[in-house]
């Protein structure tokens, strides 16, 4: 087990978030809106973390319940006139309802089967999106979505609101996925990774584990997304995309599977990564794919792990 | 009532026919070994007993419930507990955390999300338990995959064990151990409560007629003799099938 004292725990804690209220007030709008979109994203590979690297289920379709989200979220804000109390909770509904579904086929399959009908589904969604013109604005996409409105009259409209907006709900979520993780049942979501049949033979019904972990990691996919198109103010067809999909997976796998904290980093890089060379879009491609060559050979267990080895070297054999 | 009844269990796996029209019983308590060379169907009994593979044909009863076709989970909650010929651990968790996972499986609290693990100390203390028990406490710490092989078929063993299962299904928990370590395990099966009823495949002949109250033997898929290891010895196709070389 992992050995990280409460003590220094509690003081990385206060040190994250001294820094949290802090930073609206050092940045500048534009990295302060970096910082969110980092927090976003973060969350994001968090969520496809209790798949991955907890549950040993690889997705390569974890954009759907991102997308599909950030569509609800968007859509009922804008056409209906929804307040966040309304249209972020229909949002992380529809996830929740996609994921249980999308379960109920992919979780009939394991292994690279499982990656291929992920795969498959979240396309079939992204082709929805594109497709249906007249209600998603197909590749367009849906501008202007406003700002989270809290009650008539008062809307996120600043930078700083949004964030601590934004902070707050993926703190919590931060919170929730480290308290399931660390439960009897992210134990068991553990055990299940390591060994299917072990599981079963000791008698848990290990479906009903997948099933739920496969609709958590859809529901905080979910609330990602809709984060997402609040700071976006926009959505269309590439939330869902495979390439986001992809670029998720990376984010897990650069950062560590299995550590939460790892993914959160992973993401951070990625995005800041993103920021710099954002000019350029098929270096972007290649760059993810570079980065991805470069863990595979270097830090096959992303940054955590290869932290975690130096830390041992260093305590000698 | 018997235990365990296993009637005309066949299992044909695309062409290849593991198993042909298998059919006996075990009373409670009894120790039960299963001989016979190698692809004789042991194995692929056990799977066809713990639900692992759906049988082709044929009936499995467990204390008189018919679980012929329950998943492999129900089954161990009814009481069928099994090793793996093939250690089948948690590798990257440690021996600490295995065994919490098979004393757990049974507990109402296992599907909890908002209990935190750390804190569930009676569990902690029934896996230290055991291990002492054992004499495994000082590898409690390490990971499933970094321990040597004769721990991991141990742990293997205890796993099973763990959840105080009525039947218990062993496969050749003694193979590719040390003559110590082979004393360590067989000592460990005789430690069993009484009232366990234990079956296990097992290749060496001397452990086998040392533990066994009756035997069964397999040759090809087929159940070619069975009894006290009394009448094992002195039946003739048994004799025929492991000395035929001689
Ligand atoms: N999952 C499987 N798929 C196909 N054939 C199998 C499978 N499991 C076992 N067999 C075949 O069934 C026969 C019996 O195997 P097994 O039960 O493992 O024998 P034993 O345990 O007695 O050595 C062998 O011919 C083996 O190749
Ligand atoms: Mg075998």
């Amino acid at each position: 087990m992992k050995t990280t004292s409460p003590a220094r725990m509690a003081l990385f804690l206060a040190v994250a978030a001294a820094l949290a209220l802090i930073l609206p007030y050092v940045l500048t709008p534009y990295y302060l809106g970096l910082v969110v979109k980092m927090m976003i994203f973060a969350l994001f590979a968090m969520s496809l973390d209790l798949l991955i690297g907890f549950t040993g289920m690889a997705s390569l379709g974890h954009a759907a319940y991102f997308g599909l989200s950030a569509y609800v979220t968007g859509l009922t804000a804008l056409t209906l006139g929804w307040n966040v109390w309304l249209a972020l909770p229909a949002g992380l509904m529809a996830s929740a309802v996609a994921a249980g579904l999308f379960g109920l086929l992919a979780l009939r399959t394991r292994g690279s089967y499982f990656l291929m009908i992920t795969l498959a589904l979240s396309q079939l969604m992204w082709g929805i999106a594109f497709g249906w013109r007249s209600l998603t604005g197909g590749d367009d996409g849906l501008p202007d979505v406003p700002r989270p409105r809290l009650w008539q009259g008062y809307s996120l409209t600043d930078g700083v609101s949004f964030y601590f907006f934004a902070f707050g709900l993926i703190a919590l979520s931060g919170w929730l996925l480290y308290r399931i993780t660390a439960s009897p049942f992210g134990q068991c979501l553990r055990g299940i990774r390591e060994s299917e049949t072990r599981m079963l033979a000791l008698g848990y019904d290990i479906w009903r584990y997948k099933f739920t972990a496969f609709v958590l990691g859809g529901l905080f996919a979910g609330l990602a997304g809709s984060l997402y198109v609040y700071y976006n103010r926009f959505v269309s067809p590439d939330y869902i995309h495979v390439a986001r999909s992809a670029e998720v997976l990376l984010m897990v796998i650069l950062g560590g599977a299995g550590t939460l904290i790892g993914p959160a980093v992973g993401a951070a890089i990625i995005v800041a990564l993103e920021n710099v060379i954002s000019a350029y879009t098929e270096r972007w491609v290649m760059l993810l794919g570079f980065v991805y060559v470069i863990v595979a050979l270097f830090a096959p267990n992303g940054l955590t792990g290869l932290i975690e080895s130096l830390r041992k070297k260093r305590a000698g054999p | 009532m018997s235990a365990l009844v296993i009637d005309s269990v066949s299992k044909n796996f695309g062409g290849v026919q593991a198993l042909t029209d298998v059919s006996f019983s075990i009373a409670p308590g009894e120790r039960r070994l299963i001989i016979g060379p190698n692809g004789a169907g042991k194995t692929t009994l056990f799977n066809m007993l713990s639900g692992a593979f759906p049988v082709s044909s044929g009936q499995v009863t467990l204390f008189g419930r018919d679980i012929t076709n329950a998943p492999p989970n129900l089954r161990a909650n009814l009481g069928l507990a099994r090793t793996f010929q093939i250690t089948n651990l948690f590798p990257n968790l440690t021996v600490m955390e295995n065994l919490i996972l098979a004393l757990q499986a049974q507990h109402e609290h296992a599907f909890s999300m908002f209990r935190l693990m750390r804190k569930e100390s009676a569990l902690f203390d029934r896996a230290q338990a055991l291990l002492s028990q054992w004499g495994l406490s000082d590898i409690a710490g390490a990971r499933a995959r970094e321990i040597s092989y004769g721990q991991q078929r141990q742990v293997d063993l205890i796993l099973a064990m763990a959840g105080a299962p009525k039947v218990l299904l062993l496969d050749e928990p003694t193979a590719g151990l040390s003559a110590a370590e082979v004393v360590r395990v067989v000592g460990m099966i005789g430690d069993l409560p009484a009232d366990m009823t234990v079956l296990m495949i097992e290749h060496d002949m001397d452990v086998a007629f040392d533990i066994a109250d009756r035997i069964a033997v397999l040759h090809q898929g087929c159940l070619i003799a069975e009894g006290t290891p009394d009448e094992i010895r002195g039946h003739p196709q048994v004799t025929e099938i492991y000395l035929g070389a001689d």
